[in-house]
């Protein structure tokens, strides 16, 4: 048994995926180094540099294997943050390896494969929820912002659709459990991290609105309250579309 | 802008706009050149009501003054309520600044009538060609078209929106005349039927002209109140029908009516909402544009209306028992359709799957298919044990009590159960 233990990004997961092939391990695990304690000590281990070249090779392969659409599965079960993760994509690319001329993620009958394809839904799902609700809020500078809190790390699958839609105002999403953002400047969307007094201001950010922000978000509210139908009211049907975890970013459920 | 006038005038104009229930956003595709906004082919719903529906779209009249009298609708002329009329400028007002904030969609606009129907016609169109021209506005725009408005303004109003409707309000002309005495199907028919042609034509043209601009791109929609006259389902699916394949509808909406107004001709004011029928006519209906059933399959003579303890189409299956089990490894891709519990996504994936490998009880229920349903319709090269239950007689009993319903709760009218 062997350990290879990468930085956590998806390069080094790439590059460990390559590392498996080259040097031949059969039997492997490979592991975040965050995630990696050192008490199975029997266990061989093998430090991944990250390698861009040997990222590309493997994703080259996979998209001639599996096309783009099976690469953004893998990227979703990368950001799907499960624990097993390294273990799910490292079992599809050896299933693809051997049967090149299949598009083997549609073997549902496989386990491992099933779910994959369980996990892409979740994290589109989550994906999706998060193109629905996010909530800008107009801060003086002129900058939409909008704070977001998902189960899985979306914030890469969700860049281009607001880039696309949002293209002639500043906006910025930050995620407030991975403690990192995006900001669109009018031309291009940045990633960004920030520091522990920033990370308050991001979390209280009313004391910045802007002056016009407040009377939106209550027309918002108002509206909100006025199209639903009091006399069809089902609040099970309510919470299982907008589950309560959501609640707190939603400006109409003030 | 007065904040507390504004307010107001949102709370009255989406209190009467409410009943409206299409607030899809689907089927537009207008792309972002450097403006704001854009449209995506399924649409997003970005908040949902109290009572479980889609928020998608700012959903208001232009105003609820109306010169008309229709029994079923609150802002008829003789109900005494507070009115209120939104200028050109509040709405693409609330329309930008609920968009820039990821609030909605777009906008859906609707009015009741005042002084005639090219008056108001003329506004809403304004609304439309301001956010578009002015504020290079490209979300969704649905515009409600007045009846009687004249083609000129119609054609316009397509070339901005992406969809429009006009709704027929009750099914059979009939009950219309009952309740809408100055209103008929044919004013309703006439422009679905110049819209109709127009998507036609302008189709045509930009096959040759790409400049040709685009007109109402998410095409036409229609909406029925159900349970305020007394039609059949029968009657109702037919009505859809005959729009789906004559009109070119995108979608038939239908509305469980909502007791309002007290009027002899009406529902008691005590009624239920039939929000379980209403429920079963969008599955009948999703059976006619994604099943392949005919609309004769669904319901006839015999059985003019729903089922409402199982779902039209465990329905159909129940009444058309000889035609299973369908074998999940052979059968073609109609026939996967019609097994109970297995909806569109399960049936692509089985196709996929069994190329594979020949697939079992196990597969479908991993792969999410309503096994409580499907598994006595289905077979494969093994044994299924309940298949052989289809010919025991209390087998439509068998199936029931291993569902649960969502529906059963103390208000709906299922316990006829027990
Ligand atoms: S014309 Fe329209 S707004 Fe006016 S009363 Fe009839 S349904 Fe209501």
């Amino acid at each position: 048994m062997t350990t290879l233990i990468y930085d956590s990004t998806f390069e080094g997961l790439m590059t460990a995926v390559f590392e498996v092939f080259e040097y031949k391990y059969d039997t492997v695990e490979i592991v975040a180094q965050q995630n990696y304690s050192q008490e199975n000590f029997f266990a061989e281990t093998h430090e991944v540099i990250t390698d861009f070249t040997k990222s590309d090779r493997v994703l080259k392969k996979l998209e001639e294997n599996l096309g783009k659409q099976g690469i953004s599965q893998l990227m979703m079960v990368y950001l799907s943050e499960r624990k097993d993760l390294e273990r799910l994509i490292l079992s599809v690319i050896r299933h693809s390896i051997k049967h090149p001329k299949q598009n083997i993620l549609q073997d549902f009958g496989n386990e491992d494969i099933l779910e994959i394809s369980k996990i892409c839904r979740s994290v589109s799902r989550e994906r999706h929820r998060m193109l629905a609700f996010v909530r800008f809020e107009l801060l003086q500078d002129e900058v939409y912002f909008a704070k977001i809190e998902p189960d899985f790390n979306v914030l890469p699958l969700i860049r281009k659709h607001f880039k696309e839609r949002y293209a002639d105002q500043k906006w910025m999403i930050f995620d407030l459990k991975r403690h990192y953002g995006i900001f669109y400047d009018l031309k291009e969307v940045h990633f960004f991290t920030t520091d522990s007094s920033q990370m308050q201001n991001f979390r209280n950010s009313e004391q910045f609105h802007h002056d016009e922000e407040k009377k939106y978000q209550k027309l918002w509210q108002r509206y909100f309250v006025k199209t639903g139908i009091p006399e069809r009211k089902n609040m099970k049907l309510h919470i299982q579309w907008v589950p309560k975890r959501y609640w707190k970013y939603l400006t109409e459920k003030f | 802008m007065n904040l507390d006038r504004i307010k107001e005038k949102l709370e009255i104009l989406a209190d009467a706009a409410k009943y409206d229930v299409s607030c899809s956003s689907s089927g537009g595709n207008r792309k972002n050149k450097g403006g704001l906004g854009n449209s995506h082919t399924a649409g997003i719903c970005h908040s949902f009501t109290e009572d479980g529906r889609c928020i998608s779209l700012l959903k208001i009249l232009l105003t609820n003054h109306c010169i008309y009298d229709c029994l079923y609708c609150v802002s008829r002329k003789s109900n005494d309520i507070k009115r209120a009329a939104f200028t050109v400028e509040e709405v693409v007002d609330l329309t930008m600044n609920f968009y820039r904030r990821n609030y909605i969609e777009g906008l859906f606009l609707s009015s009741g009538i005042f002084k005639n129907a090219d008056f108001t016609m003329e506004r809403l169109v304004r609304i439309a060609q301001k956010l578009r021209e002015e504020h290079n506005f490209n979300g969704y725009i649905h515009l409600k078209t007045i009846p009687g408005a004249s083609d000129e303004l119609i054609r316009e109003a397509g070339l901005y929106a992406d969809r429009l409707s006009i709704n027929l309000e009750i099914p059979t002309e009939s009950g219309l005349k009952l309740l809408a005495p100055e209103k008929s199907h044919q004013d309703m028919i006439k422009p679905m039927g110049f819209i109709k042609n127009a998507l036609t034509v302008y189709q045509e043209e930009r096959k040759i002209f790409r400049k040709v601009p685009k007109f109402a791109p998410a095409g036409q929609s229609t909406q029925m109140i159900v349970g305020a006259t007394n039609e059949t389902d029968l009657k109702i699916i037919h009505v859809a029908k005959h729009f789906y394949q004559n009109y070119n509808m995108k979608r038939v909406y239908y509305s469980g009516y909502v007791p309002v107004l007290e009027d002899k001709n009406l529902p008691s004011i005590h009624a239920q909402v039939p929000m379980q029928r209403e429920n079963r006519l969008y599955q009948a209906d999703w059976l006619m544009r994604f099943y392949g059933f005919d609309a004769n399959e669904i319901l006839d003579k015999n059985h003019p209306f729903l089922d409402l303890e199982v779902d039209p189409k465990l329905a159909w299956a129940l009444r058309n028992r000889e035609k299973f089990p369908v074998n999940i490894n052979t059968a073609p891709k109609e026939m996967l359709l019609r097994i109970p519990g297995v909806g569109v996504t399960s049936v692509n994936k089985i196709l996929m799957a069994r190329k594979f490998q020949k697939l079992n009880l196990e597969h479908l229920k991993k792969m999410g298919v309503a096994i409580n349903r499907a598994k006595y319709f289905i077979e494969f090269e093994s044994q299924n044990i309940f298949s052989r239950l289809i010919d025991e007689q209390n087998f439509r009993q068998i199936i029931v009590n291993g569902m649960k319903s969502k529906w059963q709760n103390p208000f709906s009218e299922q316990l006829s159960l027990f």
